[in-house]
């Protein structure tokens, strides 16, 4: 009789901790949904890849179409060599221009593909061509300086 | 002055020596729990019944402060957000500080005070009242049949508090920010997901909560073992043993903490 209720309660209990766990894997974490299907590599070089990090989201119009596998240096031309995973489901033709965006002012940084018009689709393996750098804050008022004291001198002349 | 100089280092000395000898008595000890536990498979009961003392009877605290601890970090992680204009990203703070820090941390030392101090005071008083004695008398190994059931009992317990602690936890979060507050329900959610990992983040968190039971039940055994036989020495060790387990919880989550998320 003890026993039984005993058994019951820890039934209970380990049945509900497994429930919560199974909870953060699929609610919480990404377990459940962002697992993409059958993916394809895809390369990209960039000049300046700036924050962005492995694992970080390629979105095409806002759409998470695949993730960043790894980052790291090309030392013949010293530029950075993105490989990506992609969805299946998804191809971009061979003009698709790759920029590095940021989500909101101090959000995340990820890869955004603006499809063009070729009629040809990029296949697994293949690098993407067009690329646009990260935005580095420093550069940007640098420039925004110089070009600032570039006016003011010619306006004393 | 050269007496006072030699007892001294005599007093340093004799410190050491016992604290060594301490925790290798401690190790053996951990070493004898392991190698006879296999009773406490064979004869589950034994164990299950652990379960129920240290596992279930802490469901409510577990379950009670998990939720007021993800209130509570939503109301703060909501106000502080906001100052920079990304209240969206509260489900990611919520859960993230959750599942990697706070649910094995505060379970871990909430089953230190709840059930490793209960375990210590049962074992002592088994030892007081000369139980472990008479079973020994009567060839029962008291360390196959008190120690082990128990010590795999809050073993087994830990990690899933710590998951309850967690998930509660995180329903809390959402209770004060998209309940309450009226963040947008979808980006809570879906910030969530898009920055928790399953392995980097749920699956270090439960190794944590592994961690942390075994050194919260290995503390809580051996003083309960080790205690002096009387009264007082019982309640020093029920003492000892939640100020010795509360600090490996912290000592160990900082080093686990180091070696998981330095990267």
């Amino acid at each position: 009789m003890r026993r039984t209720t005993i058994d019951i309660w820890v039934g209970v209990f380990v049945v509900i901790g497994f429930l919560a766990l199974l909870f953060l894997a699929l609610r919480v974490g990404n377990l459940g949904s962002s697992k993409l299907q059958s993916p394809y590599l895809l390369e990209a070089r960039f000049d300046n890849i700036g924050g962005l990090k492995a694992r970080a989201a390629i979105k095409s119009a806002g759409v998470v179409v695949g993730r960043i596998e790894s980052i790291t240096l090309d030392s013949k031309n010293y530029q950075a060599l993105v490989s990506m995973r992609m969805d299946d489901r998804y191809r971009f033709p061979k003009d698709t221009f790759a920029t590095i965006n940021t989500s909101g002012l101090l959000g995340e940084q990820y890869i955004g593909l603006e499809p063009g018009g070729d009629p040809e689709n990029l296949e697994p393996g293949d690098v993407i061509k067009k690329t646009q750098s990260a935005v580095v804050l420093e550069k940007l008022i640098s420039q925004f300086m110089f070009n600032a004291a570039e006016k003011g001198t010619s306006g004393d002349k | 002055m050269l007496d006072r100089i030699l007892s001294f280092f005599q007093a340093v000395g004799a410190g050491t020596i016992s604290a060594v000898w301490r925790l290798g008595f401690a190790a053996r000890f951990f070493g004898m729990v392991l190698i006879l536990s296999g009773s406490s498979f064979r004869r589950i009961n034994l164990t299950l019944r652990e379960v129920y003392f240290s596992g279930v009877l802490s469901l409510v605290i577990i379950l009670v402060s998990g939720l007021f601890v993800g209130m509570v970090l939503g109301l703060q992680g909501y106000d502080t957000l906001a100052r920079y204009g990304s209240e969206e990203a509260l489900g990611v703070l919520v859960s993230l500080s959750l599942v990697r820090e706070l649910g094995p941390v505060v379970a871990g030392l909430l089953f230190a005070s709840r059930a490793g101090s209960a375990i210590t005071a049962e074992i002592g008083l088994m030892k007081a009242t000369e139980q472990l004695d008479a079973m020994d008398m009567m060839a029962v190994n008291p360390i196959a049949r008190v120690v082990a059931p128990r010590f795999w009992g809050g073993v087994i317990s830990m990690p899933l508090l710590a998951a309850l602690f967690s998930a509660m936890g995180v329903l809390g979060g959402y209770l004060v920010g998209v309940v309450m507050i009226g963040t947008d329900s979808g980006s809570f959610w879906g910030q969530m997901q898009a920055s928790v990992d399953f392995q980097r983040d749920i699956l270090n968190g439960v190794i944590k909560s592994v961690v942390f039971g075994v050194a919260v039940s290995w503390v809580a055994v051996f003083e309960g073992y080790d205690s002096d036989a009387t009264a007082e020495g019982v309640s020093r060790a029920t003492t000892r043993t939640v100020v010795t387990s509360s600090l490996a919880i912290l000592g160990l989550d900082f080093i686990l903490t180091s070696l998981m998320f330095r990267g």
